[in-house]
């Protein structure tokens, strides 16, 4: 619906993301980094959580897998060109998801949510207390790397990171959601919504759930382990902290806060959560105290996130003489509707 | 065997105060089906209040030996953020679980800024009061009185929930909401004051947890999502929503934690998650757990 005016949204959106290191100081340009690596995994994270219905709060676990990755491939092995670590990552991302998937994606609801946080802190221990091959709480460092095969000896970090790191992330960004756009409008999609729409009639009419579920959870895992390489490369270090159980739940917070009933929400929520947790650090020690406030009103009166509100507003404007304002809560607030409950128009 | 007997005694201790949290959490989840991440919050919010509170109580001229009966208190009365807090939640009770456990995760964020503007960032403790009830030594086997009082308190309060919930007529009604919640409406039952009655009974027993705790360790911010993560463990391991799977569990929680820091550091928390997935993963309803629908 709308196709037009989103597809001009859209390109003005990523020409202001560019012309940001052009304009804005570094620091903001720096700021937007992390964004980046947010943005990829949550892509990820939102096909296992928006599109199958399935709410992993473990999923930091492999953001901390690419960001390790990056340290031993770049740190220990010495292999210090980008792509190779983005690979590595990846790979890293598809050994590990297909074993635990294998075993997580047996379960849903609190089940499956509750097994993830458990294998998050399974690692998160192991990075912790082996300190002789982890460094343990101070963590591992990632070095520079070559991008392209590009040194860039004339930029310092901060240079690096404000002009061609910034744009190889977007570029890395726009392609991850591209791919992502495919895969959730195939047909390998709509099995994913069938089954968080209702399970049983999908394995009734074929779909065979769990390999579904398999593959979306192995693609969530290599876009976090890719997002994750890009977290390690910006701070030069990887550490536990990275998949504790609290950083899941930002990484849900995030998509909840965009909006992840929304192909872009996650991307609005990551940039929206990284903006304000920056603007609310300056201004208070107490940040945590409004994030937790803004997430809190976030879910009991947005339910559909900033991007759920913006097709709102949208809607409203684009048509005044339709009844004003739709119903705020959508059909999944209400009793005994299982899943997200994502509302078709919304995808399309 | 002294340094076995020791190892015991701290296990049981640790399983004591962490039964009390897990039962906190264990009920929220039987009655109202929310996994409610702020338990661990309502633990280091006990724990500050108890520690400020027996600061001044003793201050003002109070015994020492009313410790725990002053720590007990304390606890008691922090227990009153959870009626506010029921009725937050009560905006997403007809929603996805996912929202629930998402508040309670808001909920975790403020408190710990709430705490951190309260009590500062340092980490605070109750100096030289863990051994006003002196101590049994029998040669190298050394143990406080006080670890012994709180062992005995959570015993007591296992037998109260279990008498409260099986013998008298509120608890009985509470078992039927957590059955099935329509038919319990449906018959007449006031199921909007057992959610508030039942969530502020979790709220107690989280406080007390973190109140009888801070004589013998310092309240730091981090204990909030420290303690959850182990609840949480002892929750799976045994059995979600069951109360005798909370004692087993916690105990099973607390000697492997006081094992493994004796005999190989390395597998403190890993030990224990390694049986959360043998159990989530083999026996998904727990060790004492009703099958899942």
């Amino acid at each position: 619906m709308r196709r037009a005016p989103s597809v001009i949204l859209i390109v003005a959106a990523v020409v202001a993301l560019g012309l940001v290191p052009v304009l804005a100081p570094p620091f903001y340009a720096n700021l937007l980094v992390p964004f980046y690596g947010y943005a990829i995994a949550l892509l990820g994270f939102n096909l296992l959580f928006g599109y199958g219905g399935l709410l992993s709060f473990g999923h930091a676990m492999f953001l901390g897998l690419g960001a390790y990755g990056a340290a031993v491939i770049a740190g220990v092995w010495g292999i210090k060109e980008f792509e190779i670590v983005l690979i590595g990552a990846a790979l890293a991302g598809l050994v590990v998801a297909l074993p635990l998937g294998w075993l997580v994606v047996r379960y849903t609801g609190i089940f499956f949510g509750m097994l993830t946080l458990a294998f998050g802190m399974l690692t998160h221990s192991v990075l912790f207390k082996f300190y002789h091959l982890t460094g343990g709480d101070s963590g591992m460092r990632v070095p520079r790397m070559r991008l392209l095969g590009l040194e860039f000896a004339a930029y310092n970090k901060i240079e690096l990171m404000a002009g061609p790191f910034y744009y190889y992330c977007l570029a890395l960004m726009l392609i991850a959601a591209f791919l992502m756009w495919r895969i959730v409008h195939s047909p390998f999609g709509l099995h994913l919504r069938s089954l968080r729409d209702n399970a049983q009639k999908a394995l009734y009419l074929g779909v065979r759930v769990h390999q579904f579920r398999l593959a979306a959870f192995v693609i969530s895992a290599i876009y976090g382990a890719i997002g994750g390489a890009i977290l390690g490369f910006r701070t030069g270090l990887a550490d536990p902290e990275l998949v504790y159980w609290t950083h899941s739940g930002h990484l849900v917070f995030m998509t909840v806060l965009g909006g992840f009933s929304s192909f872009l929400g996650p991307i609005i929520g990551a940039l929206a959560l990284t903006l304000l947790q920056d603007q609310l650090q300056s201004y208070t020690q107490y940040w945590r105290f409004v994030l937790g406030a803004i997430l809190a009103l976030v879910v009991i009166f947005l339910p559909r996130g900033l991007a759920g509100l913006a097709a709102d507003v949208g809607s409203f404007l684009s048509s005044p003489r339709r009844r004003p304002g739709p119903v705020q809560l959508p059909e999944h607030s209400q009793p005994g509707v299982l899943g997200p409950g994502l509302r078709r128009d919304d995808v399309a | 065997m002294s340094a076995f007997g020791n190892i015991l005694l701290g296990g049981i201790f640790h399983a004591a105060v962490l039964f009390l949290v897990a039962a906190g959490l264990q009920l929220v989840f039987g009655v109202q089906k929310i996994v409610n991440l702020a338990c661990g919050s309502f633990y280091a919010l006990g724990a500050y209040f108890g520690i400020t509170f027996v600061t001044l109580a003793l201050k003002a001229g109070m015994p020492q030996w009313t410790l725990l009966p002053l720590l007990l208190v304390a606890g008691a009365v922090m227990a009153v953020v959870g009626p506010p807090i029921e009725r937050i939640l009560r905006t997403v009770y007809d929603r996805d679980e996912s929202f629930q456990l998402l508040l309670t995760f808001a909920m975790v964020l403020m408190f710990q800024d709430i705490i951190r503007f309260l009590w500062g960032a340092n980490p605070t403790s109750l100096d030289n009061v863990q051994l006003v009830y002196g101590k049994i030594v029998a040669g190298d086997f050394i143990v406080p009185v006080y670890n012994l009082l709180v062992i005995a308190a959570a015993i007591g309060a296992a037998a109260l929930i279990g008498l409260f919930l099986q013998r008298t007529n509120y608890g009985r009604l509470l078992r039927a909401t957590a059955e099935n919640r329509t038919m319990a409406e449906a018959l007449g039952v006031n199921v909007r004051g057992i959610y508030a009655a039942v969530f502020t009974l979790g709220t107690l027993l989280g406080t007390v947890g973190g109140a009888l705790v801070v004589p013998t360790a310092a309240a730091s911010l981090d204990m909030a999502v420290e303690v959850v993560i182990e609840a949480f463990a002892v929750v799976v391991i045994g059995g979600l929503g069951s109360m005798a799977g909370a004692l087993a569990g916690s105990l099973l929680v607390g000697l492997i934690r006081a094992g493994s820091l004796v005999f190989y550091p390395e597998f403190e928390i890993l030990a224990i998650y390694l049986i959360v997935i043998g159990v989530l993963l083999l026996k998904p309803s727990g060790l004492f757990g009703k099958p899942a629908a």
